[in-house]
């Protein structure tokens, strides 16, 4: 019998490692510097939120979702909202319906101005890091006006919004997104040129179309392989069939095309935020159903019906028609979407959670076969992990 | 679309609403119906978006397991859900859709479903080392080991789960659903006269 010599070494990668964005243990298997097999342990940041929504109120389960992808909160509370309202049958207001669109791409573009600098920052960029954080302080003030808070906003609620946007807050708005794209131009005129960031993205981490698809990819991640799928346009929710925006798409799937389509995808969200503030009417924010909505506070202090309806909110919560659905939103990683089953309580039977970051981590072992270690900061940076919604 | 999948024997109770359509289907055809689904051009649902269960422990066909697919090409959705027991097995789809292979490890280490023929069936969310699933209706809110850091020991230890207050499940359902949205005179209102 032949005696064969293997020449792999193993090594451990993390869980504490700043490239794994997180808490991520990679085995990751070399031949000299090449890798032949990366095999990713999760579940390190499980936290059990599925679990834990069972026990709560359809309200109280809005939270949850905030701390899901810590860095796109507001996207992800949108499939909650979506999913229990398809449950309740009710319609939101045309006004949340914008209020909720412009949010939502605000997180778009707050959550691409975290990975794009971190994925520079793995791969030998520091400056654009700092840049970027001004820019991003900026944009989370919006979320503070609206909200109250900076990252945990549990600002979509089933039914609308928690509240309206605060007065001038359009032109605010409008001011603002006059000077975002010359920011974005200055960004690119520091990374898109740049020969580090090019010999260390270009021709890394490629997906086929065929490839992306059969994967579960989802997001940027599918639409850099070529495949031009955006649930915003081909299953339009909320106030995305009235607007008009454009899909960028990559030609070869690699870490540089993933980069350009975020990228891209700034700048068509600031198109979509200036129709929807173009298009946007005074009215209501919520569904005027006190059953689903609280009343309003100085109602509360006149009617006897307003406080019971508040009383009633606040501890039993709503009851939700028993029934299953899986609503899914574009959320700024991916394919986002919740599936939601009701037994006619007032608390979720189950809610699965299907997060995007779970189908590209699985891919890793496939894109970063036959690289070299290095590159797989550059894989995992591309592919925008965040561990809150992987290990859910 | 609905015609089309009625053709197919294997799927009962079809419906549709808007994008999504939801079917049931039998366990042991679950590799056949699943390759036609992908395959044949009319169905092409070649996106797997999710796997997961449900748990019904009053039932004797205690597990709903539900499959999500995705057809990019006819920009549907479809739930295709089964029901099995609790010590049933069932066969894995990882030979059609590559990207199961998670979430079925998800759905065993979550609820204890086992595939047959899954490439690497182990844990993969909880701890390493971990005791029971977490999903069933049966396993406590609260789990039951902790982990701390000793000090004497200098070493993280696991031990059973000490509440300082009990846990506490308030069950603020009330047994009445209200009186209806209507009060006594209102059908006068939409009357003839």
């Amino acid at each position: 019998m032949k005696e064969v010599e293997l020449n792999t070494t193993t090594i451990n990668f993390g869980p504490q490692h700043p490239a794994a964005h997180g808490v991520l243990r990679l085995v990751v298997e070399l031949e000299g510097e090449v890798v032949q097999r990366a095999e990713p342990h999760i579940g390190l940041l499980h936290r059990g939120t599925e679990k834990l929504i069972e026990y709560k109120t359809y309200l109280q389960a809005v939270p949850y979702f905030d701390r899901l992808d810590y860095v796109s909160p507001m996207c992800q509370e949108h499939a909650f909202a979506l999913a229990t309202e398809d449950l309740l049958g009710i319609d939101v207001p045309q006004r949340a319906k914008y209020i909720r669109v412009i949010f939502a791409e605000i997180t778009r573009i707050l959550n691409h101005l975290l990975n794009i600098p971190a994925y520079a920052a793995d791969i030998g960029a520091v400056t654009p890091f700092l840049w970027c954080f001004e820019e991003r302080e900026k944009l989370l003030e919006f979320h503070e006006a609206v909200s109250g808070a900076r990252f945990h906003a549990a600002y979509f609620r089933p039914g609308g919004v928690h509240q309206d946007m605060p007065e001038g807050m359009e032109d605010k708005l409008f001011e603002h997104f006059k000077t975002l794209p010359k920011f974005i131009d200055d960004l690119e005129s520091l990374l898109t040129n740049n020969r580090i960031l090019r010999q260390r993205s270009v021709d890394i981490g490629i997906i086929s179309k065929s490839e992306a698809i059969e994967l579960g990819c989802s997001g940027p991640v599918l639409r850099s392989a070529g495949v031009a799928w955006d649930l915003r346009r081909s299953q339009p929710y909320d106030a995305y069939d009235q607007v008009d925006f454009e899909v960028p798409v990559g030609k070869k799937g690699d870490c540089f095309d993933r980069y350009l389509v975020r990228i891209e995808e700034m700048r068509q969200s600031i198109i979509i935020i200036n129709q929807c503030l173009n298009k946007i009417k005074p009215g209501p924010v919520s569904t005027e159903d006190n059953k689903i909505t609280p009343p309003k506070r100085n109602q509360m202090k006149k009617s006897m019906e307003a406080l019971i309806h508040h009383f009633k909110l606040f501890t039993e919560g709503y009851r939700v028609p028993s029934g299953q659905v899986y609503s899914a939103v574009e959320a700024p990683k991916g394919e986002f979407g919740v599936y939601l089953v009701s037994d006619g309580s007032s608390k979720p039977y189950r809610c699965k959670i299907r997060a995007p970051g779970f189908a590209h981590l699985q891919t890793l072992d496939h894109l970063s076969k036959g690289h070299l270690m290095a590159d797989i900061a550059a894989i995992l940076g591309s592919l925008d992990i965040v561990f809150g919604e992987i290990d859910r | 679309m609905i015609e089309n999948l009625k053709e197919l024997n294997e799927l009962k109770n079809i419906k549709q609403k808007n994008f999504l359509i939801h079917a049931d289907f039998n366990p042991e055809s679950i590799l056949k119906i699943f390759k036609t689904l992908k395959d044949e051009n009319k169905y092409n649902f070649n996106q797997l978006l999710d796997i997961t269960a449900v748990d019904f422990p009053s039932r004797e066909f205690r597990f709903d397991l539900v499959y999500i697919f995705q057809s990019l090409k006819n920009n549907k959705k479809i739930i295709l859900k089964t029901q099995i027991k609790e010590n049933q097995t069932i066969e894995s789809i990882t030979s059609i859709h590559k990207s199961a292979n998670w979430y079925e490890r998800e759905c065993y280490d979550l609820f204890g479903i086992e595939f047959l023929n899954h490439p690497d069936l182990r844990r993969i969310m909880t701890d390493y080392n971990f005791e029971g699933y977490p999903l069933r209706k049966d396993f406590p809110l609260t789990g039951h080991t902790e982990v701390r850091y000793d000090d004497l020991e200098k070493k993280v230890i696991y031990e059973p789960v000490k509440l300082t207050q009990e846990f506490r499940n308030f069950d603020s359902e009330s047994p009445w659903e209200g009186m209806e949205n209507k009060l006594f005179g209102d059908e006068k209102s939409t009357g003839e006269n």
